[in-house]
């Protein structure tokens, strides 16, 4: 049987490189169509990797607590609404929830930030030591700000690169500087590394970060000590995420006295739950890549099956002779349906070649981030053996079928 | 001597539109192992439906076809190609080879079915080709070859599986004297070797090579006599 199989896939090759146009036509489909699935999965695999590494720098096992009404993406709205959400929440937040690795919180105003004769407006951050840690920020150069720090509100700031580029000359060393934000002298003792663009486009280190003691006590002139813009818990495990979600619920719900027909004053997310907005666009992105997919690969199954018939007829006579010396219905059968996947498996492989070639070329030219999976390239290996097994099976089948004598006589 | 056909009261009637033909009407027939048979008659005459038959690439519509003892009337298709393969090789007035495949391939073809591994089937080809005078012909195509060349390929495509019946319908009938003459020569001496060769044709002088010549009219044997023929029967 090995060798019948390997002959049998020989002459197939040769009949095929006899008719190199046609069966170069009759390949067309597949191609088009294998081309186009895996330079789009790539694209998509791309896209929703560098979503998710988005998603990552927000820190891992991350859960966000804002005033109510204040959407996703509202942090900056929040200082406008309701004073809802104070320190003394996330202290007790740590207190009575052990499941909690840690808690901070933050308060936030978009000010005009002074160096020299340099200045910009940047969103200012006071925050909790722990926001830092707990939103995975690490340091590029210098370090974060201590308790001491926060205890005597210190004039210390940190400063993400975008802040730096634009308020410090090429080569000017920001460490140690002083920069004002509404004419406070704050020394620069940090600059934190880049994280790149947020999931909403923007720009994570056009931020500066100061104790949260500072901003409310000097540079915000808050009314209302103690209340904060947003509080931020995190575990150790993800899997405690959506028990740590409840018990805050229900922490929150009692330090607010809310009766049990209250609505929330206050919104809980995950980064999880961030996530899932994206996973819902790319799986949109993956159903009309399987429509695209399942169109091309019908219309390329089609062609071939086309193809086949024709060689059929044209080789009737053939086959009557195969059948004379011998040949039994499931030879003729098997060697229809080889011809029949290796056009399918020829056009997979050049579609596969042509794919993972485009999506080179959009990295290079356009400069999206693509990714070729092995997964990627076996599914779509195999699904155009598929095509041709099960469009090759009814030609294969009729030529099985064949009366030896009729395929003789046949002109 | 054993008989290798034995054909009772055969009918084969063929069913166009409304029209009954049929070919054979009630034929019996008896062959013997190492015979060397022509088959003659008018064109219609039903030579060309028997040698289907005996060939097993059709059955009789009615009666009994034993091959070496095997009822054949009834096998399903698969068992008939079997037997196609191991005890029978054709031999057609058209060569029937596979185009743009060389002739070894051609003459390696039934060898193929039979699962042989590419190594034997090409020793057992190539064998057969130098058989038939064909020795370093191997490689051509049959465009490359002449009308009584491509009839040789097809006889050692016939005699490559060393059958025990080689059927020839009209194997001259597309060639020169010439031509057939060496093609005669050929299946003569296959047949001195002990296979038994059934050939049909129109002309005399192609059936003097056979020592029995049956003459067949309307689906019924009309005559059947022993001659001379060129050699004597081997006795097996
Ligand atoms: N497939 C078929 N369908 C219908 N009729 C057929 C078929 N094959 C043969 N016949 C008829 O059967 C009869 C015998 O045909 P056959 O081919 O056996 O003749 P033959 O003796 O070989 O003639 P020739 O010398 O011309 O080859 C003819 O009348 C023919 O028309
Ligand atoms: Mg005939």
């Amino acid at each position: 049987m090995p060798t019948f199989v390997w002959l049998t896939v020989m002459t197939a090759l040769r009949v095929l490189g006899r008719n190199r146009l046609r069966a170069g036509l009759t390949l067309l489909g597949i191609v088009i169509g294998v081309g186009a699935v895996i330079a789009m999965v790539s694209i998509g695999e791309g896209a929703k990797q560098a979503v998710q590494k988005q998603i990552a720098t927000m820190g891992t096992n991350v859960i966000m607590v804002w005033p109510a009404a204040t959407s996703v993406g509202g942090v900056r709205g929040a200082q406008g609404g309701a004073v809802t959400l104070t320190v003394a929440d996330a202290v007790d937040l740590k207190k009575k929830i052990p499941l909690l690795s840690d808690t901070a919180w933050m308060k936030r105003d978009i000010l005009q930030v002074v160096n020299g004769h340099r200045n910009g407006n940047s969103p200012v951050n006071g925050v909790s030591p722990s926001y830092l840690s707990i939103r995975d920020w690490t340091f590029s150069k210098g370090g974060s700000f201590t308790q001491a720090d926060m205890d005597s509100a210190a004039l210390v700031a940190l400063l993400g690169q975008s802040v730096v580029d634009e308020l410090f000359d090429p080569g000017e060393e920001p460490l140690g500087a002083i920069i004002r934000i509404r004419n406070v002298p704050l020394r620069v003792i940090g600059v934190l590394s880049p994280k790149g663009q947020s999931t909403y486009g923007q720009d994570q280190d056009d931020v500066v970060f100061i104790p949260f003691t500072t901003a409310e006590r000097k540079v915000f002139g808050t009314p209302f000590l103690g209340s904060v813009g947003g509080l931020y818990a995190a575990t150790d495990q993800a899997e405690d995420m959506p028990e740590a979600v409840e018990l805050i619920r229900e922490v929150m719900r009692s330090r607010h006295r809310l009766q049990t027909d209250q609505p929330d004053d206050f919104t809980i997310r995950t980064q999880v739950e961030l996530g899932k907005v994206q996973e819902d666009t790319s799986q949109t992105l993956t159903v009309m890549l399987m429509a695209i997919a399942s169109v091309s690969l019908l219309v390329g199954g089609i062609g071939i099956m086309n193809i086949l018939l024709v060689s059929v007829t044209e080789r009737t006579r053939e086959i009557g002779v195969r059948m004379a010396v011998g040949a039994k219905r499931a030879h003729i059968l098997i060697q229809f349906l080889i011809e029949a996947m290796t056009l399918s498996v020829v056009g997979g492989c050049i579609g596969i070649l042509l794919g993972v070639l485009s999506a080179r070329l959009t990295t290079v030219i356009a400069g999206w981030p693509t990714i070729i999976s092995g997964d990627t390239v076996a599914t779509a290996f195999g699904f155009s053996i598929a095509v041709g097994l099960f469009f090759g099976l009814y030609p294969a089948n009729k030529a099985a079928r064949l009366n030896p004598i009729d395929a003789l006589r046949y002109e | 001597m054993s008989a290798l056909i034995i054909c009772e009261d055969i009918w084969k009637i063929y069913r166009v539109g409304d029209v009954e033909v049929q070919a054979l009407r009630g034929l019996n027939l008896a062959i013997r192992q190492g015979e060397f048979i022509a088959i003659m008659g008018s064109s219609g005459s039903g030579k060309s439906t028997l040698m289907n038959i005996l060939g097993c690439l059709d059955q009789p519509t009615k009666g009994q076809y034993r091959l070496n003892g095997i009822d054949v009337g009834h096998l399903p298709p698969d068992r008939l190609a079997e037997i196609r393969n191991q005890q029978i090789g054709f031999v057609f007035q058209s060569f029937n080879l596979i185009p743009r495949t060389s002739a070894l391939e051609n003459a390696q073809l039934p060898l193929f079915y039979r699962g042989l591994s590419l190594k034997e089937q090409r020793f057992l080809a190539s064998a057969a080709l130098q058989r038939v005078g064909l020795g370093g012909r191997e490689h051509h195509s049959p465009t490359q070859l002449s009308g009584g060349q491509q009839q040789r390929v097809a006889i050692a495509r016939a005699l490559v599986t060393s059958p025990s019946l080689l059927l020839a319908d009209e194997p001259t009938g597309n060639l020169d004297t010439q031509s057939s003459q060496e093609i005669m020569e050929i299946l003569e001496e296959l047949n001195r070797e002990g296979i038994t060769v059934i050939l049909v044709t129109h002309e005399a002088d192609i059936a003097a090579y056979a020592s029995r010549e049956i003459v067949i009219k309307d689906g019924q044997i009309l005559s059947d006599r022993m001659t001379k023929g060129r050699s004597q029967v081997v006795e097996a």
